[in-house]
C-alpha cells in the first residue's frame, strides 16, 4: 500500500528529517528541545480494568505523533494520562512514569492545573464555552486564572486565532457568541483557545472525527503550520489522515484481557509502507479492525 | 421442497365488513378517551381561572393610593396594605439572601462534589425539607428563634422562609447544573482551570438562567406563605423598616386578618392585597417561563 506521506509544501523543513529522526528520538534539528515525552512502563486502569499495559513510549519534541489503532485500544486513555485528565475519573490511576523533558508529570511536587497549562487538548467534538463570546473563549484559559491587562488580552487573541488559521474569519464578530461558528470554526476555535495558554504539547482525541471533509482538511492543513512549534499527539481513527499528516505513528491494539498495548512506533512513511510486525500490516491494509 | 404455512389465523378470515366494524368501535373509544383527558383538563383549568378572574374583579376595585402607601388606621378601620408590602419586600429579600448562596453553593457541592451515594441522601433531605407542611416550619422557627427571646420577630419570620426556599433552589439548581454538559468541564480544565473556578465561571455560569429560574420560583414561593409567619413575623398594623427584632406584617398574614373582620371596608382591603399578591407571583412565574423557553439547547 503505497502512502503520500503528507501535504509538506508550506515547506519550511523538509519531511525527511524529522522522519529519520523520529524512530530514534532524536530532537528535531532546529527546534527548541522543549516539549519531549517519554512514557516508560506506564499502565492505566480504571478500577480493576487495565485499559492500558506496559507502555513504552518517545513521543518527538516538535512534531505530529499519530496514534492509530482499533476501537477500545486506549488510544484516547493514553493521551488524558499525559496531561493528567485520566485520574479525573473516579477510581481511574496510574501506573509507571510520564516524563516531560525529563520531569515526572505524576510526581507527587507536580500540579495538574499547572501541568495542563503546558500540555493543552483538543477535544473530539468541539466544545467552546456557549455562554462565552468568540473573544473570551480565547482568553478563557487565561482569565480564568489570573487578570491580565486588557491590551494584552487582545494581542493573545489575535496571535492565537492567526496561529488557528481563524482571525480572518472571526475578526470582525469577535463579541459574538461563539456557538453561532460552524462546527470546524469552533473546533478551530478550541484549539485557538488551547494555545493561547501557551502550552508546549498539544495533545488532540480525533479532533476533526465530528467535522466535515472540508473542515477536517482545514484542520490538516492547520496541524501542518503547527507541527514545528508544538510537540503534537494526535489520535485518529482515520489512518489515511495519520499517514498525511504525521511524522512518527503508533500502533495499538488490545490483547485477549482488553487492554491496550503499542505494537509498533515509528516513522509514519515506513510505517505504511514496511512495518515491521504484522500486527500492524493487517490493519494498516484493512484486514481487521 | 414444498412450504407449509401456519394455518391462518380465525381473524383473519373474517368478513371484511366485520373488520371495519371494529375498526369503527376502536374509533369512537378513541375518541371518547380523549374528550376525557380534554375534560378532566378543563376541570382543573376552571379553579385556576376562576380564582384569577375573581381575585382580579374584587381586588382591582380595592386597588387605590391609600392601600399602597398607608398602613392599617391605628385606630377603627382604614389605612392600607403599606406595612404588609414593605414587610412582604424584607423578609422575602433577607430569605432570598440566606437560601440562595446556601442552596446554589450545596447543589454545586451536591453535582460537583459528592459521590453518588452522598448526593442521593442530600437529595433525599431536601425532598423531604421540600414535603414538610410549612406550618411545621413555622413551628420549629418559633421554637427556636422566638420562645428564647419571648418576641414575635422579623428575623425568624424571614429564617421560616429561607427554610421553604433552600430545597427548591438547590433541587432546581441541581437539576440544571446536571444538565451542562461533562465535556465543558472537560475543556476547562484541560486548560488549567482550577475546579472551583471551573464551576464556578463553567458550570454554574452556563446554567445561569436555568438557576435563575429556581431562584424565581423560590421567592415566588415564599412570598405566598403564610402558615410559616403565623407565629414567627406574627404580623403587625405599623410599618416596620428594618427593625428584625419587631413583629413585621406581610401580605398573606395582612389577606389573613382583614378576610376574617366584619368590615367590608377590611375585606376590600384583603382582596386588594390578595391582587397585588398574586399579580407579583403571576408576574414572576411568566417571566421565568418567558426566559427559560426559546433558550438555545447545549
Amino acid at each position: 500500500m503505497a502512502v503520500e506521506v503528507g501535504p509538506r509544501d508550506s515547506g519550511s523543513s523538509p519531511s525527511e528529517t524529522p522522519l529519520a529522526d523520529g524512530a530514534a528520538g532524536s530532537p528535531v534539528s532546529g527546534g527548541s528541545a522543549t516539549g519531549r515525552l517519554s512514557i516508560e512502563h506506564m499502565s492505566a486502569y480504571y478500577g480493576a480494568f487495565c485499559a492500558i499495559r506496559d507502555l513504552n513510549l518517545e513521543i518527538v519534541p516538535q512534531a505530529v505523533t499519530a496514534i492509530i489503532g482499533p476501537s477500545g485500544c486506549g488510544k484516547s486513555t493514553f493521551i488524558r494520562t499525559i496531561n493528567r485528565m485520566h485520574e479525573l475519573v473516579p477510581n481511574a490511576r496510574v501506573e509507571g512514569s510520564v516524563r516531560l523533558d525529563g520531569e515526572d508529570v505524576y510526581g507527587p511536587e507536580v500540579d495538574p492545573v499547572s501541568l495542563r497549562r503546558v500540555i493543552g487538548m483538543v477535544f473530539q467534538r468541539p466544545n467552546p464555552f456557549p455562554t462565552m463570546s468568540i473573544y473570551d473563549n480565547v482568553v478563557a484559559g487565561i482569565r480564568l486564572g489570573a487578570r491580565r491587562p486588557r491590551a494584552e488580552l487582545d494581542a493573545i487573541v489575535e496571535g492565537s486565532l492567526r496561529r488557528a488559521a481563524l482571525w480572518e474569519e472571526v475578526k470582525d464578530k469577535l463579541r459574538q457568541n461563539a456557538t453561532a461558528l460552524s462546527g470546524g470554526q469552533q473546533q478551530r476555535l478550541c484549539i485557538a483557545r488551547a494555545l493561547a495558554v501557551e502550552p508546549e504539547v498539544l495533545l488532540m482525541d480525533e479532533p476533526a472525527s465530528a467535522l466535515d471533509p472540508i473542515a477536517t482538511l482545514r484542520i490538516e492543513e492547520l496541524l501542518g503550520e503547527l507541527r514545528r512549534l508544538y510537540t503534537i499527539v494526535i489520535v485518529t481513527h482515520n489512518m489515511q489522515q495519520a499517514a498525511r499528516i504525521s511524522d512518527v505513528t503508533a500502533f495499538f491494539t488490545m490483547d485477549e484481557g482488553r487492554a491496550g498495548y503499542l505494537v509498533e512506533v515509528g516513522p509514519t512513511r515506513q510505517m505504511f509502507t514496511s512495518p515491521t510486525e504484522q500486527l500492524t500490516e493487517d490493519y494498516i491494509t484493512g484486514r481487521f479492525g | 421442497m414444498a412450504v407449509t404455512l401456519d394455518q391462518p389465523l380465525a381473524s383473519s378470515a373474517l368478513p371484511r365488513l366485520l373488520t371495519l366494524r371494529t375498526d369503527r368501535r376502536r374509533t369512537l373509544l378513541d375518541r371518547f378517551m380523549r374528550g376525557l383527558t380534554v375534560a378532566a383538563m378543563v376541570v382543573c383549568i376552571i379553579p385556576l381561572v376562576a380564582v384569577i378572574a375573581y381575585v382580579t374583579i374584587n381586588g382591582l376595585a380595592a386597588i387605590n393610593l391609600d392601600l399602597l402607601t398607608k398602613p392599617p388606621k391605628a385606630l377603627g378601620v382604614g389605612g392600607g396594605a403599606a406595612a404588609a408590602i414593605l414587610g412582604s419586600l424584607q423578609m422575602v429579600s433577607l430569605a432570598t439572601v440566606m437560601a440562595v448562596p446556601a442552596g446554589i453553593l450545596s447543589s454545586v457541592y451536591v453535582s460537583e462534589f459528592a459521590g453518588t451515594r452522598k448526593a442521593a441522601g442530600i437529595r433525599f433531605a431536601a425532598d423531604v425539607l421540600a414535603g414538610v407542611p410549612s406550618i411545621l416550619v413555622g413551628i420549629f422557627t418559633f421554637t427556636i428563634l422566638v420562645l428564647p427571646f419571648q418576641q414575635y420577630n422579623a428575623f425568624a419570620g424571614s429564617v421560616a422562609l429561607a427554610i421553604i426556599m433552600w430545597p427548591i433552589v438547590l433541587r432546581t439548581t441541581e437539576e440544571i447544573l446536571a444538565l451542562v454538559p461533562g465535556t465543558l468541564r472537560e475543556a476547562s480544565l484541560a486548560l488549567g482551570v482550577q475546579r472551583w473556578r471551573t464551576v464556578l465561571s463553567i458550570v454554574v455560569r452556563t446554567g445561569f438562567t436555568g438557576i435563575l429560574t429556581g431562584v424565581m420560583l423560590a421567592v415566588a414561593r415564599a412570598a405566598g406563605e403564610t402558615a410559616p409567619l403565623l407565629f414567627t413575623a406574627l404580623g403587625s398594623r405599623l410599618i416596620n423598616v428594618g427593625d428584625w427584632q419587631r413583629p413585621m406584617d406581610a401580605l398573606p398574614l395582612f389577606i389573613y386578618q382583614n378576610a376574617r373582620q366584619p368590615y367590608p371596608v377590611l375585606n376590600a382591603q384583603a382582596w386588594g392585597a390578595a391582587f397585588l399578591l398574586m399579580l407579583f407571583v403571576l408576574v414572576v412565574n411568566i417571566a421565568v417561563r418567558g426566559r427559560s423557553m426559546g433558550r438555545r439547547t447545549y
